[in-house]
């Protein structure tokens, strides 16, 4: 397993959070969807001209930018 | 928490009997209803729903403000079942604040065919509060939910307000706590698929496709709502006339004709075009409730984020956009979910250009007046696409001025609900009644004082030049002249500022006339470059005091009010110089 963000992992590919770079609100709000360290994240697809991840968070699925996905560490699974 | 059909829930518990109060301590209204409980009267307050209770949008403080000034007798938590997982540790933290408190897992049902297993006594220990199980949608459980809170009720001595606010502290460690409680109560196949929401999304999300299917879905609500109203609306225009003809007409013998004028010419008239949109109104908030309650909303939130980032906006200011069409009002005290600043006032700016049902109606009447019937649903098409075109232009010429900082975009895309027929209808009579009442508010007084601007001071020709109207026409000409718009019309347009329900109303009075007799006067004294024209500047300016009174509510500023009212004034006057000035250059 490989430590990479998770705006890097393909599309599918399961990863398991390590860590969280966020800034204070917004890590309080990923927390309360469901963003923890060690939870299983995975990217599903990705809006069209760079636009946001859908990401599956154990039985929530959420949206978010590409560069917000970049501050969340994760363990990539292959 | 948000999407736990929490206003269902309490629209069930309630009877549907909600209406706004003030509350202390809070600026927005929330909704609540006084319920019989065993013996007791018991009031019914819907909070907004949060994610958590740390959180920094306004949702989350008004709940915490609201917790923290008002003696709650008891606190009644809904939950998603299906995501229990999530939920859990605010769960926590709300029934250790020390209230009364029940938790309601909603969707029991749905949570069922998912496979997940509640151990509810387990559940409750953990809690430390009653757990009961319900749907709102279907209704089960709700006689049980209703026992159970009226027996937590009497168990307990009314709220100490002190006491209260000083255990009002949450704890970190309570989240570690939730997780055990949740491996101890509850079990969850290890995948969890909302199958037919996938499939659905593979489709409805696609790269390539989501886009066009989502302009497709919006030009079909479009079309079924002007080919199934159409019809609709001339049935009610021939009864209105029926009514008119058989048992008003002959009042005339009777009261004197001043009476006569201002009752039948004036507030009848007025009223009954306005009346005869009202199918067209309902049709409209149909769809527009369907769409809300299916979840589609933040899948176009996704789809057109990137688009909006570019203006200096989100996903979500689209989503609003759209709300607006419905009324503009609640899509602005929607943008309360923004924490920037910036980003929320330029959402706030570009709203107010949603071409929101009021507008809608005058654009049918118009352009089914001026316009072959092949012609009309273009016509109208390209005043929504102006509305967003307008609207995205707002956006680019003053972010870098108003200074949209970015903030991080997360929303839940919640599985796809089917609504059922009753909430369906539910939402939409919301609507109409909101319609209505505002309609009783502003046009009846509206169309009065127009009728008597019009026929004052006495003995002056009805509509005339030497009326007090036209008095006021004769001084808006010289700025309305080079935009097609004639001193009659500027009338008109002087009483849209107040709402844009009035604007029929008005004209109806102004001409004297009312439904297609009015409709063939309009065809005859304006071109179609002098309509569009018109409704051009309908579309652009101010919507009605309503927007401008909620834009000075959530903004609580008054210089950014007025910057917005100044604007679109100016906005609406130079886009319909061009275009008229533009057709006549070039002959038509």
């Amino acid at each position: 397993m490989t430590m990479v963000r998770l705006s890097e992992l393909a599309m599918g590919q399961q990863g398991i959070i390590e860590d969280m770079d966020a800034e204070e609100p917004f890590r309080q709000r990923l927390q309360a969807l469901g963003f923890r360290v060690g939870k299983e994240v995975r990217p599903i697809r990705q809006a069209l001209f760079g636009g946001p991840l859908q990401v599956r968070v154990g039985s929530v699925n959420v949206i978010l930018r590409r560069n917000d996905a970049a501050l969340i560490h994760v363990w990539a699974e292959r | 928490m948000p999407n736990t059909g929490k206003s269902t829930f309490f629209n069930r518990l309630t009877g549907a009997s909600a209406r706004i109060g003030n509350w202390p301590g809070i600026t927005v209204d929330l909704l609540s209803a006084k319920i019989l409980l065993g013996a007791e009267m018991v009031e019914v307050v819907d909070l907004p729903g949060l994610y958590d209770l740390h959180g920094f949008a306004e949702d989350e403080q008004v709940v915490r403000r609201f917790l923290q000034n008002n003696p709650v007798d008891l606190l009644c938590l809904i939950l998603n079942a299906t995501q229990i997982d999530q939920q859990l540790p605010l769960t926590l933290q709300l029934c250790r604040l020390g209230l009364p408190a029940v938790a309601v897992l909603n969707m029991a049902d749905e949570a069922e065919r998912l496979g997940i297993r509640f151990d509810t006594g387990a559940l409750a220990a953990g809690l430390g509060c009653p757990v009961c199980h319900v749907s709102a949608k279907y209704g089960q459980g709700f006689p049980e939910t209703r026992d159970t809170l009226r027996r937590v009720l009497g168990q307990y001595p009314p709220t100490d307000l002190q006491a209260l606010q000083a255990d009002f502290a949450a704890d970190e460690a309570l989240i570690a706590e939730a997780e055990k409680l949740l491996a101890r109560s509850v079990t969850i196949p290890r995948i969890l698929e909302h199958d037919l929401t996938e499939r659905i999304d593979r489709i409805v999300l696609h790269p390539l496709l989501g886009i066009p299917l989502f302009l497709i879905a919006l030009f079909v609500l479009f079309q079924a709502v002007y080919t199934l109203g159409g019809p609709l609306q001339d049935g009610m225009a021939w009864l209105l006339t029926e009514f008119r003809d058989l048992a008003l007409a002959p009042l005339r013998a009777i009261l004197p004709g001043w009476l006569y004028g201002l009752l039948v010419e004036g507030l009848y008239d007025g009223l009954g075009t306005v009346a005869s949109f009202v199918p067209i109104i309902v049709l409209f908030f149909l769809g527009m409730a369907l769409v809300e309650d299916s979840g589609y909303l933040s899948r176009i939130a996704f789809l057109m984020d990137a688009l909006m980032a570019k203006l200096g906006l989100d996903g979500r200011g689209f989503v609003m956009l759209l709300m607006g069409f419905g009324c503009n009002v609640p899509a602005l005290m929607g943008t309360r979910v923004m924490r920037s600043r910036g980003l929320r006032l330029l959402t706030m700016l570009i709203i107010p250009f949603s071409l929101c049902s009021a507008r809608l109606q005058v654009f049918v009447f118009l352009t089914t007046a001026l316009f072959s019937p092949a012609q009309a649903p273009v016509v109208l098409f390209a005043l929504y696409v102006l509305s967003f075109l307008t609207a995205f232009a707002t956006a680019l010429l003053f972010k870098s001025r108003i200074g949209a900082a970015t903030e991080p975009l997360l929303i839940e895309l919640p599985p796809y609900r089917l609504p059922t027929l009753g909430q369906v209808a539910l939402r939409a009579w919301h609507e109409v009644h909101h319609f209505l009442s505002r309609a009783s508010r502003f046009i009846i007084a509206g169309v009065v004082m127009i009728w008597l601007l019009t026929h004052l001071p006495p003995g002056a020709t009805a509509g005339g030049p030497d009326t007090l109207a036209g008095l006021f026409g004769g001084w808006l000409e010289p700025l309305l002249r080079p935009i097609g718009i004639d001193q009659r019309m500027a009338v008109v347009l002087l009483f849209g500022f107040v709402a844009k329900e009035i604007v029929l109303g008005a004209m109806a009075v102004v001409y004297g006339l009312e439904g297609d007799a009015l409709a063939q006067l309009m065809a005859q004294q304006m071109d179609w470059a002098q309509a569009f024209s018109f409704m051009l500047f309908t579309l652009l300016y101010t919507p009605c005091l309503s927007t401008v009174a909620t834009l000075r509510g959530e903004s609580r500023s008054l210089a950014f009010t007025g910057f917005s009212i100044a604007w679109s004034l100016a906005l609406a006057w130079l886009v319909s110089l061009v275009f008229y000035q533009g057709a006549r250059l070039l002959g038509f």
